[in-house]
């Protein structure tokens, strides 16, 4: 079912950046590395929205995928707070070129086809003209929503603190 | 610009990888290969066996003439291939023309002929051109294969690189789709 995906089993490959020539493909700045990680957040719904809303329409090329697989995840989950691997991740990964011949790629985890496909196509506007017009109505918002749902999360979670500070002053 | 690879990538690497051991299996045969949305000027058979056998681990050398930057791009995305500069450090090499560094091709140990190239070589086109008489695994008595375009050399370089055996480079040999298998222990005889 996974076939095809070689990202798989092994830790040392997996999420091995996708080795490209394409300009700007190599470009881990700050900037990009900030919007492809919000468009792996991005729920499918606004990816479809904002690319729907480009003028004029993208025209894209699959040039791999999307295809589901999966990727060891690593965590601080040792005893002592060291790196171990947690567990493998569902992810769907897809790249696609533009008509222009931008290239844009996507990781995402789960198992929705479109949606990574989608931000692999965000990914590729965000390298153009479009990039200005994406970035505030896409990225900028899209950022915003998911740092308050972070935020909320966190918040829910604060509410469950157990304070273990006066068991361990009797003991 | 970056092209797509295999458009079923699973299935058709699969149909290449059976039509690879079915020509190795019978050398002389002339088996199509799946057509991948290879970059020029590689071949397309060429690209098909890459897809199919190359990937992280195997270090991939292009003779000059192939190694464009769409080829080079389009290997490294698809395949992950490293790609060296020294022909005797490839697990594959790809050439087309005339000017072939047979010779620096890696031939393996005695203790490990497992560690040999493979040399994916461009010709002009099967069944016109040189005749070679091919005999050894896999051939009952003799058959021949006619190839045109072969690069000068190739026989001689051929003899001695048979004679290494159980060392040796295997050669796959392509023209458009098709390919066709020259194993280390077949032997070719010219006329």
């Amino acid at each position: 079912m996974f076939g095809g995906l070689d990202l798989l089993a092994t830790t040392t490959h997996a999420m091995t950046p996708p080795a490209t020539e394409t300009p700007g493909a190599t470009d881990t700045s700050h900037g990009r590395r900030h919007w492809m990680s919000v468009l792996a957040r991005a729920p499918r719904d606004t990816l479809e929205a904002a690319v729907a809303s480009v003028e004029p329409p993208p025209n894209w090329t699959r040039l791999r995928g999307p295809e589901a697989g999966t990727v060891m995840v690593r965590g601080r989950i040792g005893g002592t707070g060291a790196a171990f691997n947690l567990g493998e991740v569902t992810v769907v990964r897809c790249s696609v070129r533009l008509v222009c011949g931008t290239v844009g790629h996507a990781y995402v985890a789960g198992r929705d086809l479109r949606r990574a496909e989608l931000a692999a196509v965000c990914d590729a506007l965000l390298q153009t003209a479009h990039a200005a017009e994406l970035s505030t109505r896409l990225i900028a918002r899209e950022a915003k929503r998911q740092a308050e749902e972070r935020a909320e999360a966190r918040r829910r979670a604060a509410a469950t603190r157990v304070e273990f500070f006066t068991l361990t002053r009797m003991g | 610009m970056l092209e797509a690879g295999f458009a079923d990538p699973v299935h058709e690497a699969q149909a290449t990888f059976r039509a690879l051991l079915e020509a190795t299996a019978r050398p002389g045969t002339i088996l199509a290969l799946p057509k991948p949305q290879a970059p020029l000027p590689l071949p397309p058979a060429a690209g098909a066996i890459a897809l199919t056998l190359c990937d992280s681990d195997t270090p991939v050398w292009l003779a000059p003439p192939l190694a464009s930057e769409a080829v080079r791009s389009w290997l490294r995305f698809h395949a992950g291939s490293p790609l060296v500069d020294n022909p005797g450090k490839a697990a594959f090499a790809f050439a087309v023309g005339m000017d072939v560094p047979f010779g620096d091709l890696a031939a393996g140990t005695d203790e490990a002929p497992e560690r040999s190239a493979t040399l994916v070589l461009g010709v002009d086109g099967f069944g016109r051109g040189a005749a070679l008489h091919l005999s050894g695994p896999g051939v009952a008595k003799e058959t021949t294969l006619q190839v045109a375009g072969l690069a000068p050399g190739f026989i001689a370089w051929r003899a001695r690189n048979h004679a290494l055996y159980p060392r040796g480079v295997d050669v796959i040999l392509v023209a458009g789709r098709e390919a066709a298998a020259l194993p280390r222990t077949t032997s070719i005889r010219e006329g």
